[in-house]
């Protein structure tokens, strides 16, 4: 009888939350039909809200991911003082506003901030994609390392060390041995990172100036169309990026780690 | 030739250590202080501005302290739902049998890829005006709540679920056999186990709920002492002009998060040690 009362409960609140206003907005977008909502998802705007998008995943989830990989290998194979302190700083954009983020980016680059002079060497960092990309790495820079971490631990280092005892040089033992072991780890960090870097909207909306068909990425455009009263244009493009982030949860089974199933 | 002997006598991983480590640990600091601590510094830097004085001034001003606790309230009330709610999805996913659980146990991660601007439309769409279910609570504190507990639901399910499906089902079984009830078992045997978990994945929950602003801009209406946030209010500052207020503000946010993490790490810590003893 309880087992009832819990299910319904824990799926009752998952409906409610979750489900029905996700699939609300798909009802939104296309009750119109389909042709109003494509052509409300290729206006030149929405097109290049959506390419900007990309182009700024596609800088920052590489980077991520390689220093991510270089970082969770010196949180746990490195020994050297301020090792705690660097566990923190990873996990810091996981707990911090994105807000928080933007800002102190805007004060950094910005007029009078301690790299503010790089604008008048035309150095553009605000307002501008080189900021939306550093915004944008900041806040999804956790999950490759979070990922990647546990693995490196759980795998030991017995089997590198035979490597180079036969010979490999470092960056060998890393190509044959670690980076098969980690592979499915940084998967999985990877397509988080991807997740976050597309949807990311706060830290972005403070940096990116919000110039239309400029410095406006696909969510920044959802807001500013919904501020605009273009409702219809809002659902449709939310539509895209729901439909990005349904993608993230099956590439996200497909590469999930053992110990959880 | 001495120099190969040499290096055959050292312990093998050493080499790795000596060459990798250095310039992994040079690499991983290099971007983590471009990346995340020089902005930081910038923040802290500018909330100071013209001294401590002024740093209060701006981070007690009555609009600001308002925003404040409503923001520390609802994430308060939001991490409190979660421990809820949370346990029990957990609960259901691992131990209960239904068909379709592969896709329930699926959609826990939609609110991490799903972006937070969508979030929030999303939820307007439904409970704001003119929602089908003539539900409104568009520019209430309770809206403010919705939007927060939709964007936090993963952190205490993906926290309690690995521990719960870990936790061998003999002891409760023997507790059921000498005739405790269904709450007695959880009270006494589960609860207590999973209770590291759940607070783990509180505390990620309420730091989360301190921070957010996608969710929360479109349907909380941003009215000063009554739905604002802090988050929202840093926001408003600083397009009002006022960067020290927004970055004073900032400075405590940042304070609160930091301690969050700091507090799970110490707690981690003082597990494992009382663990092996």
């Amino acid at each position: 009888m309880s087992r009832y009362v819990l299910r319904f409960f824990a799926l009752g609140y998952l409906v409610l939350l979750l489900l029905v206003p996700v699939g609300f907005v798909f009802y939104r977008a296309f009750e119109h039909g389909l042709g109003a909502a494509w052509e409300a998802v290729t206006t030149p705007q929405a097109l290049h809200a959506l390419e900007l998008t990309l182009l700024i995943a596609a800088i920052a989830v590489p980077a991520n991911t390689v220093f991510g990989i270089v970082l969770a290998l010196a949180l746990v194979r490195g020994r050297f003082k301020g090792r705690g302190l660097l566990n923190a700083v990873v996990d810091l954009p996981l707990a911090l506003s994105p807000i928080v983020v933007g800002l102190s980016l805007f004060l950094l680059y910005g007029r009078g901030g301690w790299l503010g002079g790089l604008a008048e060497h035309g150095i553009k960092i605000l307002f501008a994609v080189p900021g939306m990309v550093l915004a944008t790495m900041f806040v999804s820079l956790p999950f490759v390392v979070r990922e990647v971490v546990p693995v490196l631990r759980e795998i030991g280092t017995e089997q590198e060390q035979a490597a180079e005892t036969l010979g490999a040089r470092p960056f060998q033992v890393f190509r044959r041995i670690t980076l098969p072991a980690i592979r499915s780890a940084v998967a999985y960090g990877v397509v988080l990172t991807t997740a976050r870097a597309i949807g990311e909207f706060g830290a972005v909306s403070v940096v990116s100036g919000k110039i239309q068909g400029k410095t406006e990425t696909l969510p920044l455009y959802v807001a500013d169309q919904f501020e605009s009263f273009n409702v219809a244009g809002a659902y449709a493009a939310s539509v895209v990026l729901a439909l990005i982030a349904i993608g993230t949860v099956v590439g996200l089974r497909a590469f999930q780690p053992k110990e959880v199933h | 030739m001495p120099t190969s002997a040499a290096v055959l006598e050292r312990p093998p991983d050493a080499v790795l250590s000596r060459a990798g480590g250095a310039l992994a640990k040079g690499v991983a600091t290099g971007y983590l202080t471009i990346v995340v601590l020089l902005p930081l510094a910038a923040l802290v830097w500018s909330a100071r501005g013209g001294g401590l004085g002024s740093f209060w001034h701006q981070a007690t001003l009555p609009e600001s302290l308002a925003a404040l606790k409503l923001t520390l309230v609802l994430a308060a009330l939001c991490a409190l739902v979660n421990a809820v709610a949370g346990t029990a999805i957990a609960w259901v996913l691992v131990r209960d049998r239904f068909p379709g659980k592969g896709i329930v146990d699926a959609v826990i991660d939609l609110p991490f890829a799903l972006p937070t601007i969508v979030a929030g439309l999303t939820l307007l769409a439904l409970y704001g005006p003119g929602g089908p279910f003539g539900i409104d609570v568009a520019f209430t504190r309770l809206g403010v709540l919705f939007a927060l507990l939709f964007v936090t639901l993963p952190f205490v399910v993906r926290a309690v679920q690995p521990v719960l499906l870990e936790l061998d089902t003999e002891m409760e079984e023997a507790a059921a056999s000498l005739g405790a009830g269904a709450l007695g078992v959880f009270r006494r045997i589960v609860f207590p186990n999973l209770l590291p978990a759940i607070l783990s994945g509180v505390a990620l929950a309420f730091a989360r709920a301190v921070g957010e602003f996608g969710a929360v801009v479109l349907i909380s209406g941003n009215i000063p002492f009554r739905t604002e946030v802090s988050s929202v209010y840093i926001f408003g500052q600083l397009q009002s002009g006022n960067e020290q207020g927004a970055a004073a503000v900032s400075v405590l946010l940042l304070a609160i998060s930091l301690g969050v993490l700091l507090g799970i790490g110490a707690f981690r810590r003082w597990r494992t040690r009382h663990d092996s003893v």
